[in-house]
């Protein structure tokens, strides 16, 4: 529409002195609680921040040994690995979808990284890059049956889950391959194992790797058009379609990601272990742990809402009550137990901060 | 020891012998992942080719499974099979569907592991855990010497639910090491100062790992860990190796499997308690075929309750009052 035509038209004289504000909150008359609310709700991370603190504070008075930098590095070791996984897990329910099959592609892709070394007598650094490209490739598989196949995620990944471990078994004959040996023949393995000193005690790069990852792909997510994207597929995908993102492309990209993230976590499970296990635990509970670590972190299970840094302070939460209540000599159940506790407390919060908007 | 077993293997294999065209048999195992039950089912699957028994094999998904043991029990009475070679994930609770196998005239022999009671199952075939455990408690008192006394011991054990193979191994370590036990059947109620603690590991590396850490922050001047078998070891060692601690401490643990018996050969461990899984599933299998021919059932080693299958010692480094095999004649006779 040109400007001659505008002006003959002058449907818009009204508007002259009409307020130029789109639409806005009321923010009149607001009590604490609301304000508290509301800065919870701009701020997803805020909330597992605060109960880390707390946390960290009470088990800091109940037990004197628990301050010592010595207890708060191994914490971090102690969830390299669920953050990683966690990270994963993340940029699915972004996307108002949840990954059952990160824990059970962790153990294939570092068997993978295992076997291809001992087995084929491929260089151990190719045998990481197949085992990132295998974890990258069922991710895209994921994607693939979630976008253009049009089935459920929970569907999708609770099959490969199940694929993906029994073909894991099957393909390592359950054979564990030594901490020794691969320290003499392919110590880039257990790279991430690595340990140097930070004053008194020692970390493993494995944290440093985790931290690094969780504030690049903070950026990326908040920063970038690609992160943007993601969000606005799990809060609406027709509205995304409708302001132009290529939601299937967007969800076979997010999986692949996260497929990713899980050989990564994988390569990391060789340096924390020492050796290659199959038969690894996080073969079966790491997917629970990882959602734990996202729920508790204040990501919202609808998607499209909660950031990775909150996913990081869940795993930590998490971590800190494991520890914390082994060094009080407190029955193991309890953690379990306190960590239900948390998740509903946390999924009721994450409610209440939503009614904002309502 | 060896001869012994191979007597008493060659004692069976007289019992049974001939051809069983209609005779099957059931294995069921807690898993079959854990490379020892699958050495089980190699042994078990081998016996009865050689006696052409058909054999069937069943597992749970996890250790602790249940239900799906309840299943494969259903199965196989369905199915007229002439016995079950079984290892329960939960001793007591598969007790009743047990029972109905035995009404329905099938021979149930338990594996590895006692039903809850003992005498739930036809008979026990077994390693004996509490002599296992003992024989390296043992081991690890002898080798401190007089600083036993003084011993700062991390018991890293299988699961909060305490199972009883993981019971009589931790409370026959702690008797073998010469410390007063609470009530043997459960650990964690003993008031010895040595003690730093007990955690739990679920049998491997992660779980080994992770206790040790815990225990390591607990008291940094652990020298005495007991484990309940290798992977739970390794898992252990690297976080000693972690704190640079690999080399003053006592690692001891159970099973025997070929990379356990690789890892005393390289320092990891100190003293392995070697048990026998193929020697337990091939002489299941021997006393179905028996049950089978003739209705005979299988006698338990006189003076215990079950048929002992056998434990050795396995170290690099014997001592004094203790028997003990070495590395190589370990590697010899491990498995997985």
């Amino acid at each position: 529409m040109t400007e001659t035509e505008f002006k003959g038209q002058d449907f818009e004289k009204s508007l002259t002195d009409a307020t130029a504000n789109v639409a806005e909150f009321d923010d009149s008359e607001r009590s604490a609680l609301r304000r508290f609310q509301q800065i919870l709700h701009s701020t997803p991370s805020l909330v597992p921040l605060i109960v880390l603190a707390a946390s960290l504070i009470v088990f800091g008075l109940l037990e004197e040994r628990f301050f010592r930098a010595a207890t708060l590095t191994l914490i971090m070791q102690q969830i390299a690995v669920v953050g990683i996984l966690g990270v994963a897990q993340s940029l699915v329910i972004l996307t108002a979808g949840i990954d059952l099959s990160v824990g059970a592609f962790a153990v294939f892709t570092s068997v993978v990284m295992g076997q291809f070394t001992f087995r084929y007598g491929i260089p151990p650094a190719i045998s990481i890059v197949i085992g990132l490209a295998v974890g990258t490739a069922l991710g895209a598989i994921n994607g693939w049956l979630v976008a253009k196949v049009k089935l459920p995620p929970f569907i999708v990944t609770l099959g490969t889950w199940q694929i993906v471990l029994a073909a894991n078994f099957m393909y390592s004959a359950n054979e564990t391959i030594r901490s020794q040996d691969i320290e003499a023949e392919a110590p880039i393995l257990q790279f991430w194992g690595t340990s140097f000193k930070i004053g008194a005690t020692t970390a493993t790069l494995a944290v440093l790797l985790l931290i690094a990852i969780v504030i690049i792909m903070a950026y990326v997510l908040r920063q970038t058009a690609w992160g943007r994207h993601t969000y606005a597929v799990g809060d609406d995908p027709e509205a995304a379609e409708l302001a132009g993102v290529q939601v299937k492309r967007q969800l076979i990209q997010v999986y692949a990601l996260a497929g990713f993230f899980t050989a990564v976590a994988g390569w990391v499970m060789i340096g924390r272990y020492g050796s290659v296990s199959p038969a690894a635990s996080t073969g079966q509970i790491g997917n629970i742990q990882a959602i734990t670590a996202v729920v508790i972190g204040g990501i919202s299970l609808f998607g499209g809402r909660g950031s990775i840094l909150g996913m990081f302070f869940g795993a930590l939460i998490v971590g800190v009550f494991e520890l914390g209540l082994r060094m009080l000599g407190t029955n193991p159940q309890l953690t379990y137990l306190l960590i239900g506790v948390l998740i509903i407390s946390a999924v009721a919060t994450d409610q209440w901060i939503r009614k904002i908007s309502g | 020891m060896h001869k012994l077993l191979l007597t008493s293997a060659i004692a069976f294999a007289a019992t049974a012998t001939g051809a069983f065209a209609d005779t099957s048999a059931c294995l069921i195992t807690k898993t079959d992942t854990n490379p020892f039950f699958v050495k089980m089912r190699e042994g078990a699957a081998a016996k009865a080719e050689e006696l052409g028994i058909e054999l069937k094999a069943y597992a749970g998904k996890i250790d602790g499974d249940n239900e799906a043991q309840v299943a494969a029990i259903e199965t196989c009475i369905a199915d007229g099979a002439s016995g079950i070679l079984i290892t329960a994930s939960d001793t007591a609770g598969i007790v009743p569907s047990i029972q109905k196998a035995r009404d329905a005239g099938l021979l149930v022999i338990a594996l590895d592991t006692p039903l809850d009671p003992i005498d739930a199952a036809d008979m026990t075939f077994a390693t004996d855990n509490f002599l296992a455990g003992e024989l390296i408690g043992q081991w690890a008192a002898a080798k401190l010497g007089d600083a036993a006394a003084d011993a700062r011991i991390a018991m890293l054990d299988l699961g909060v639910s305490q199972p009883t193979v993981g019971v009589l191994r931790d409370q026959g370590f702690l008797q073998g090491f010469g410390i007063e036990l609470g009530d043997p059947k459960k650990w964690g109620d003993e008031d010895d100062p040595r003690i730093v603690g007990h955690d739990v590991t679920a049998g491997n590396e992660e779980g080994g790992r992770k206790a040790m850490e815990n225990l390591l922050i607990t008291d940094p001047e652990i020298n005495v860990v007991y484990t309940i078998n290798e992977p739970a070891a390794a898992g252990a060692y690297e976080a000693l190796k972690a704190m640079g601690r690999q080399d003053d401490v006592i690692v001891v643990s159970v099973d025997g499997g070929c990379p356990g018996v690789q890892n005393i050969a390289d320092g990891v461990i100190g003293a392995t308690s070697q048990q026998y899984p193929l020697l337990m599933a091939s002489l299941g299998i021997e006393a179905i075929a028996a049950f089978a021919a003739d209705g005979s059932k299988p006698e338990p080693t006189p003076g215990k309750d079950f048929y002992d299958t056998g434990v050795a010692l396995v170290t690099g480094e014997p001592v004094d009052g203790v028997e003990s095999i070495s590395i190589e004649e370990g590697l010899a006779l491990c498995w997985g």
